[in-house]
C-alpha cells in the first residue's frame, strides 16, 4: 500500500492549484480576446493529473490530449513557456507553432498534448517500448478521455503494451462526456476499466475526484510497470466543470444538469479540508500557496505579452531535421 | 432572392433529401443534440429523430465502415467527419474499402454514400485541425470529390452528392460556414462535374477552389481597376473534372494561374497545370503559375498562419508576375 506523505500531499495540492488558476486565467484572457485558437479547460479533473504525476520524474514520459494543460503543469512545465505558447509567442514551448493543443517538452518527458483523440495512446506504448529496450526503469503514462477509448488507437495501443509487457500506464479520464455525447450513448460498457481484461492487463476504477485515491492506484500501477510486470488501465471517474471548450455552455446536451453534484466534490476544496484536518495546511498556508502561484502566473503572463511573435521565417523551420 | 449562410445551405440540402428519401440518414460525432461542431446539422434531430440523425462514438474508421456497410444493403448514408484531418484515422475504410468495392466486386455493389467534412485554415486551429487534404482523395480512383465555395453550390451539390450512386467526398471550408449567399428557395440540384465561371475575363484564367474562389474574385476586382481582366473558374468538383470549361478559358486567355489552400507540392493544381500544358500548349503565353500554401504544417500563430496560407494579395502578385513575362 502506497502512503501519501505530507510532502507529496502538499505537492499534489499546490499542483492542483497551479492547474486551476492557469485554466481560470487562460479563460479570462481568451474571453478578453488575447489568445487565438480555442481552449479546452481541465477544471474539475485536477486530481487525476496531480495524483498520477506525483509519482513521475522528468525521465518518465507522458502523452496527453486536447485537454492537456493540466497534464503539462503536473509534469513540470512552467507557466512562462505555457502562457507564451497560448499567446503564440516565439518564447512558447513550441515557439508559437503548436498552441494549446500541442504543448510539449521532450526534456521534461512531456510528449505532447494532442489534437487527435486517441492519438497519444499508441505513442505512450512506443515510449514504453523504447524505455524497455534501453533497459531504463522509467515508465510512460498516457492520459486520454472516455471518448478516446472508442478509437482503434486505444485498442491497438493497449493491446501491444500488454502483449509486450511494456512499462506503461493508461489513465482514462472518464468525465462522462465526449464533446456533447453522454458516455452512456457512446459505449455499452459500464466501466471502461473492464476493457483491460480483454487485453490481459489489470483494469482499475478509481474516484477521479479524490487525489489520494488516484495517488494510491497510480502508485501501484506505476510500481508494477517499473518492475517489468506490464501495463495497467486505470479509469478515473471525474467531471469537467465547464463545457467541452471555452464558449460551450454545455446546455445543449445535459452537462449543465449533470455537473452540479460534482461541483460539491471539487478536489481543491475537499483535499484542502483533508489536509487542514491533518494540520498539514492552514488557511494561511493556503493563501500563501495561492499568492505564490498567482504572482508567478502574472509574471508569466507579462513575460508572454512582452515576448516577440515568431518571425515569418520561423514558419518554414522545424519541418525537417535536415533536407 | 433570399440569402442564407453556407452552413444553412448544407442543412437545407440534407433536410430536403431526408424528406424526399427515407433511405438517407446521417451519422457522425456530435451531430445530434449539438447540431455538429460547426452547426451543420442543427434542427435535423428534432425533425427526423435519433434513428436517422445518429451520434456516433469517436470512431472515425467505424463511422465510414458503417456508412459503407449500410450503403451496401441499400441505404444512402451521409457520414460526417468533423475535420478532414480526422480522415487520416479512417483512411483504410475510405481508400481501401469505400473507393474500391464497386470495382473489386465487378460492379455489383451499392456504394451510394457521402462523406461530408470540412478543412482549411484561418482560425488558429494549428497543424491537426486546419489542413487541406483534398488531393489525397482525388488521387484515389473510385471517389468523387466535391469542394463547394458558395452557399448555393454547397446546397445544390450536396443534394446531387446524396443522390449520386458513387461515394462522394464532400469538402466544406470552416471559414465559409458563416458566409452568406443567394440560394434559390425552389429546389436546385447542381450536377457533379460541372465547373462554373464565377467571373468572365479575357487576359488570364484563374482556377480556384474553395476559400480561394472568394479571394480570387476580390483579386480580380482589384486587378480590373488596373485594366487586367481575369476570368475566375471554380471547378466545384475536383473529380470528375470539367476539363472543357477550364481549357476553353485557357485557350481564350493564354494564361493560367491555379490557386488552392493546400500546399503546392503534389497538390491538385499540378493536375490542372499538366492538363493545360498538354491540351492547351499552343495557346499558353506564359508559364503556368500556382498560388498555394507554403510547404509546411499549418502553424498555430495567427501571424504565421496568415503568412503560409495564400490570400488575395498573393493571387494579385501571381497575376502581375505572369503579365510581366510575355
Ligand atoms: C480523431 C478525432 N476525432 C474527433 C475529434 C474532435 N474531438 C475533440 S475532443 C473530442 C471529445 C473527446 O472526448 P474525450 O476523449 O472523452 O475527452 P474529453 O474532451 O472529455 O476530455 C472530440 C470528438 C478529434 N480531435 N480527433
Ligand atoms: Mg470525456
Amino acid at each position: 500500500m502506497i502512503r501519501l506523505t505530507k510532502v507529496k500531499s502538499l505537492w499534489i495540492y499546490e499542483t492542483m492549484v497551479r492547474i486551476r488558476r492557469f485554466e481560470e486565467r487562460s479563460i479570462e484572457l481568451f474571453q478578453a480576446g488575447e489568445l487565438p485558437g480555442f481552449l479546452h479547460a481541465y477544471i474539475g479533473e485536477e486530481a487525476v493529473a496531480a495524483g498520477v504525476c506525483a509519482h513521475l520524474t522528468p525521465k518518465d514520459q507522458i502523452t496527453s490530449t486536447h485537454r492537456g494543460h493540466g497534464h503539462m503543469i503536473a509534469k513540470g512545465l512552467e507557466y512562462k513557456g505555457m502562457f507564451a505558447e497560448l499567446y503564440a509567442r516565439a518564447t512558447g514551448y513550441c515557439k508559437g507553432k503548436g498552441g494549446s493543443m500541442h504543448i510539449a517538452d521532450q526534456d521534461l518527458g512531456a510528449l505532447g498534448a494532442n489534437g487527435i483523440v486517441g492519438g497519444g495512446i499508441p505513442i505512450a506504448t512506443g515510449a514504453a517500448l523504447g524505455l524497455q529496450l534501453k533497459g531504463e526503469k522509467h515508465v510512460a503514462v498516457s492520459f486520454f478521455g472516455d471518448g478516446a477509448s472508442n478509437e482503434g488507437a486505444f485498442h491497438e495501443g493497449i493491446n501491444i503494451a500488454a502483449t509486450w509487457k511494456l512499462p506503461a500506464v493508461f489513465v482514462c479520464e472518464n468525465n462522462g462526456f465526449a464533446e456533447s455525447t453522454p458516455r452512456a450513448t457512446h459505449q455499452a460498457v459500464q466501466d471502461i476499466a473492464d476493457r483491460a481484461k480483454a487485453y490481459g492487463m489489470p483494469g482499475i476504477v478509481v474516484d477521479g475526484m479524490d487525489p489520494q485515491a488516484v495517488y494510491e492506484v497510480a502508485g501501484e500501477a506505476i510500481a508494477r510497470a517499473r518492475k517489468g510486470r506490464g501495463p495497467t488501465l486505470i479509469e478515473a471517474k471525474t467531471m469537467r466543470f465547464l463545457g467541452h471548450y471555452v464558449g460551450d455552455p454545455g446546455t445543449a446536451y445535459g452537462h449543465d444538469k449533470e455537473v452540479g453534484k460534482w461541483l460539491k466534490r471539487d478536489p481543491l476544496i475537499t483535499f484542502a479540508e483533508t489536509l487542514k484536518q491533518k494540520k498539514w495546511l492552514s488557511k494561511k498556508s493556503i493563501e500563501a500557496i495561492h499568492a505564490i502561484v498567482n504572482n508567478e502566473m502574472e509574471e508569466a503572463i507579462e513575460f508572454a505579452r512582452k515576448s516577440p511573435e515568431p518571425d515569418l521565417d520561423d514558419a518554414m523551420t522545424d519541418i525537417y531535421a535536415s533536407v | 432572392m433570399r440569402e442564407i449562410l453556407y452552413r444553412e445551405a448544407i442543412i437545407e440540402a440534407m433536410d430536403e433529401e431526408m424528406a424526399r428519401d427515407d433511405s438517407v440518414f446521417l451519422l457522425g460525432e456530435d451531430i445530434a443534440e449539438f447540431g455538429g461542431s460547426y452547426k451543420t446539422t442543427v434542427g435535423l434531430l428534432s425533425k427526423y429523430g435519433a434513428e436517422r440523425v445518429r451520434n456516433t462514438p469517436i470512431s472515425e474508421q467505424g463511422i465510414i465502415g458503417a456508412a459503407l456497410g449500410a450503403a451496401l444493403v441499400g441505404m444512402r448514408p451521409v457520414a460526417e467527419l468533423m475535420y478532414i484531418d480526422f480522415s487520416a484515422v479512417a483512411m483504410d475504410q475510405i481508400v481501401n474499402q469505400v473507393a474500391k468495392v464497386r470495382y473489386m466486386f465487378g460492379g455489383k455493389a451499392n456504394t451510394s454514400l457521402v462523406i461530408r467534412t470540412q478543412g482549411g485554415a484561418g482560425r488558429s486551429s494549428a497543424a491537426q485541425h486546419a489542413q487541406s487534404l483534398e488531393a489525397w482523395f482525388v488521387h484515389v480512383p473510385g471517389l468523387k470529390v466535391v469542394m463547394p465555395s458558395s452557399a448555393r453550390d454547397a446546397k445544390g451539390l450536396l443534394k446531387a452528392a446524396i443522390r449520386d450512386d458513387d461515394p462522394v467526398f464532400f469538402i466544406e471550408h470552416k471559414l465559409l460556414y458563416l458566409e452568406r449567399g443567394i440560394v434559390p428557395e425552389e429546389e436546385e440540384v447542381i450536377p457533379i462535374g460541372v465547373a462554373e465561371v464565377k467571373k468572365e475575363g479575357k487576359d488570364l484564367t484563374i482556377v480556384a477552389t474553395s476559400s480561394m474562389v472568394g479571394k480570387s474574385l476580390v483579386a480580380a476586382e482589384e486587378l480590373e481597376k488596373e485594366g487586367v481582366r481575369c476570368e475566375v473558374i471554380d471547378p466545384r468538383t475536383l473529380f470528375p473534372l470539367d476539363t472543357e470549361t477550364i481549357l476553353a478559358s485557357v485557350r481564350k486567355t493564354g494564361r493560367l494561374l491555379i490557386t488552392h489552400e493546400a500546399v503546392q507540392r503534389c497538390g491538385w493544381g499540378a493536375e490542372i497545370a499538366a492538363l493545360a500544358a498538354k491540351e492547351a500548349f499552343d495557346y499558353l503565353d506564359a508559364p503556368i503559375e500556382r498560388v498555394c500554401a507554403k510547404e509546411t504544417p499549418v502553424p498555430f500563430s495567427p501571424k504565421l498562419e496568415s503568412y503560409v496560407i495564400p490570400d488575395k494579395d498573393d493571387v494579385i502578385a501571381g497575376v502581375r508576375g505572369m503579365l510581366e513575362t510575355v
